[in-house]
């Protein structure tokens, strides 16, 4: 498609709950190719946490709400593969035979994961104003097998010249998140997540980027309980820091919570969001 | 309460040499699979012709076994239908009591395990004895299959030297592969000349010709197919295909998913008795058709892709949970993800119901299915077939719905669909619980606490003065 002028934009909940740095900078990003971003606040969730405990009826009352918010026939940006891929894909079957099946496939043909977006419709060029850093990725099993996006994160990667991706053993293989998996079945997700962990740290990166919340706060969660946390980030947050104006911040600014976590020893100082960029009030 | 199932795989994921063998089993597997397709394009072709081949004959399945029995009559082969696996045990005992047989080589069958049969002879004074290397190790360890193709993959070359040195005190211990497969083929072969009835598996059908295959590496198939005066083979309904067409493309992507070979070193067909002047051959082949549940599973347009499968075991093979837990936590004849779709339609989600919960849905198994079936799709549909409140053909319909979880999802499904609630409930940290009405402490176990940022992106959207249309 074209490049649009405005879309909606679907934070998710996790990111509205706890990353929302990643859903600022995503918006900040778009803004900054001239397009008029619109946020429905009525947005919750997309419904999958229920749709995959085989709670349907409970998924499709969330989803339905979700599928008033975006009457105009513009794309809607969601900073996730896997709530994009239930929008995208399982809508469909959620609304199978309902009466607004038809809103159901109108929206789900207008999803677009972020980064499928930034590349594909936008063809987003990226300048990289930050310091050399060396990352390991981890792309989500839904951005990877649902919505077949996983080259896209590569490549918006592959356009900073200052960052160096290093490769985790088994890299395609899943953290172990899973939605309510890793509470109904705790101890194989603790075995998965343990050694994904491990794997990204014995690259070497100095931090961990992803592209899903979900995967991001299993394995942040896990590095940081081992006590040898990488800084992870949602790659919305580390392109925006990587690209604004003024130069990025020093790793003491990257902020506890909602942003890449320090694992130095001094306490993270409370600079929550010092040049994190304009738009933002604190 | 911690489930069986979930004390099963504490007690796996607590045996570390276990896990080695399957992470490294596995990871070899894998490689293996990857190097028989170089070309995603190709691949992706020949899963569709193999997908088509399969789903083709599922749509005409009635019509199909017809065409199977008449032609296998014709052949000379004898044809029973078995319902229930007592069943299926009842005809293979009764064909072993018209011949006097005491004693019965056995290829590798899953479905033989299905039928709990060497227990079931055992019973009846029959001795059944694996010829399969793997089966036969298990067979001396008293253990079940823990994977559908290497059934012994669990176990380590120490495991085996060991269990050969207890149970063959003659035999020099060695921990050498060969030497090993040369001990077990030196006690075989008296066993293969002295077993009064060989059984085996079917890999495919051809209603066609009236034709049974065996896929295999060992000869042990061809052995157990041939040498016994009497060959009972057992399958489950759902293996034939129409035409002896079809099996080029099917083996050649069994092989090369299953263990990535370009083909195995044994492929058998058999479409008959000995006949008159012909030097060897059983005197008499049987087929036993087992359902089993599988026209329940048929009889749903959605689950019935479950009987695509080939029984190739790259769905385990790839499986992020298979791996770690190993086959044995499943507690099921068959295990991995197409266990977790199978299992809970035969037996009913009331028995096997939590291992719809036995996975991410990562994607990995649906992703090298060389037939294409959407496991991670039907994990989710048993999962809502599970919790669902009207009736449905799964046996064990909503027999996992508990009244706190559903109570759960109810408000968290109210809160979600009532944004004015949901957004005064973002500023409570109480919120969480709401978007996963989980313990906690089954998440804080090995990852810190998710902290809630002091705003919610609504209220940051707000401030930055994104527009709300
Ligand atoms: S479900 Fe697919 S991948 Fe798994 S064993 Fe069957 S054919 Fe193979």
């Amino acid at each position: 498609m074209n490049k649009p002028d405005t879309i909606y934009f679907f934070g998710t909940c996790l990111i509205d709950l706890i990353y929302p740095q990643a859903g600022i900078s995503a918006v900040q990003l778009l803004q900054r190719e001239d397009i008029k971003v619109i946020y429905p606040q009525a947005q919750t969730c997309c419904g999958q946490p229920a749709w995959n405990s085989g709670y349907r009826d409970e998924a499709r009352a969330v989803a339905r709400t979700q599928l008033a918010l975006f009457p105009k026939p513009i794309p809607i940006v969601i900073p996730s593969g896997s709530c994009a891929g239930m929008m995208k894909l399982h809508y469909p079957e959620l609304f199978a035979g309902q009466p607004d099946e038809a809103q159901a496939l109108d929206v789900a043909s207008r999803v677009y994961e972020l980064t499928e977006f930034l590349v594909d419709v936008l063809h987003i060029e990226l300048k990289d104003l930050g310091e050399p850093v060396k990352v390991a990725v981890h792309t989500s099993c839904s951005s990877r097998r649902e919505m077949g996006v996983a080259s896209k994160i590569e490549s918006l990667l592959d356009q900073l010249g200052n960052v160096t991706k290093l490769e985790q053993i088994r890299k395609t293989e899943c953290c172990g998140f899973g939605g309510t998996f890793a509470v109904k079945q705790p101890e194989i997700s603790a075995s998965m997540v343990l050694e994904k962990a491990d794997t990204i740290r014995a690259t070497g990166a100095e931090r961990l980027i992803g592209q899903d919340a979900g995967c991001l706060l299993n394995i942040g969660g896990t590095m940081e309980k081992q006590g040898d946390a990488i800084p992870h980030q949602h790659i919305a947050e580390f392109l925006w820091e990587r690209v604004k104006n003024p130069s990025p911040p020093s790793p003491l600014s990257l902020k506890g919570r909602g942003g890449a976590r320090s694992s130095s020893e001094e306490a993270p100082l409370p600079l929550r969001e010092r040049g994190w960029g304009e738009g933002e009030s604190s | 309460m911690i489930s069986e199932f979930r004390q099963h795989v504490i007690e796996n994921l607590a045996k570390p040499n276990v896990r080695a063998n399957f992470r490294k089993a596995m990871d070899g597997l894998m490689q293996r699979r990857l190097d028989q397709f170089p070309d995603p394009a190709e691949l992706e072709r020949i899963r569709t012709q193999a997908q088509a081949i399969r789903a083709n004959a599922l749509s005409k399945l009635p019509e199909l076994l017809e065409q199977l029995e008449a032609k296998l009559t014709d052949n000379g082969i004898h044809v029973h239908w078995a319902e229930t696996t007592e069943q299926a045990n009842q005809i293979v005992l009764s064909i072993m009591q018209k011949h006097n047989a005491k004693t019965m080589i056995k290829g590798k069958s899953m479905v033989s395990e299905e039928m709990g049969l060497n227990h079931f002879l055992e019973a009846h004074g029959i001795d059944a004895l694996e010829s399969d290397l793997g089966e036969f190790i298990l067979q001396l360890a008293h253990e079940p299959p823990s994977h559908i193709v290497a059934p012994a993959i669990h176990k380590s070359r120490q495991d085996v030297a060991k269990l050969f040195n207890d149970k063959f005190p003659d035999i020099p211990y060695t921990e050498n592969i060969d030497e090993l497969t040369q001990a077990a083929r030196t006690i075989l072969r008296d066993k293969f000349y002295s077993a009064e009835v060989g059984l085996s598996g079917v890999n495919f059908a051809v209603a066609e010709t009236g034709t049974l295959c065996l896929v295999e590496n060992e000869g042990n198939g061809r052995m157990s197919t041939t040498v016994p005066r009497v060959h009972i083979a057992v399958t489950g309904i759902e293996k034939v295909v129409e035409k002896l067409s079809d099996i080029p493309p099917l083996l050649s992507i069994l092989t090369r998913s299953a263990t990535g070979q370009p083909i195995t070193t044994y492929f058998n067909m058999i479409s008959s008795p000995r006949k008159p002047g012909e030097k060897d051959g059983p005197e008499e082949v049987h087929l036993v058709l087992l359902d089993n549940g599988r026209s329940n599973i048929y009889s749903d347009p959605e689950l019935l892709a479950t009987l695509r499968c080939i029984r190739c075991g790259a769905c385990m093979n790839h499986c992020p949970v298979y791996t770690r837990i190993g086959g044995h936590s499943y507690g099921t004849v068959y295990p991995g993800p197409i266990g977790i779709i199978l299992e809970p339609q035969k037996a009913g989600l009331d028995v096997h119901g939590e291992l719809t919960q036995a996975s991410t849905l990562c994607g990995a198994c649906g992703e090298v299915c060389p037939v294409r079936i959407p496991i991670p799709t039907l994990i989710n549909r048993l999962r809502y077939e599970g919790v669902r409140k009207d009736a449905s053909t799964t046996p064990g319909t909503g027999s996992r719905r508990t009244t706190a979880e559903a109570a759960a999802w109810k408000s968290w499904s109210w809160s979600a669909s009532h944004p004015a609630i949901y957004n005064f409930g973002t500023k409570a940290a109480a919120r969480l619980r709401g978007v996963l009405p989980m313990q906690m402490s089954a998440w804080t176990n090995v990852r810190s606490a998710p902290q809630l940022a002091d705003k919610t992106l609504h209220e940051r959207m707000k401030e930055m003065g994104v527009a709300d249309e």
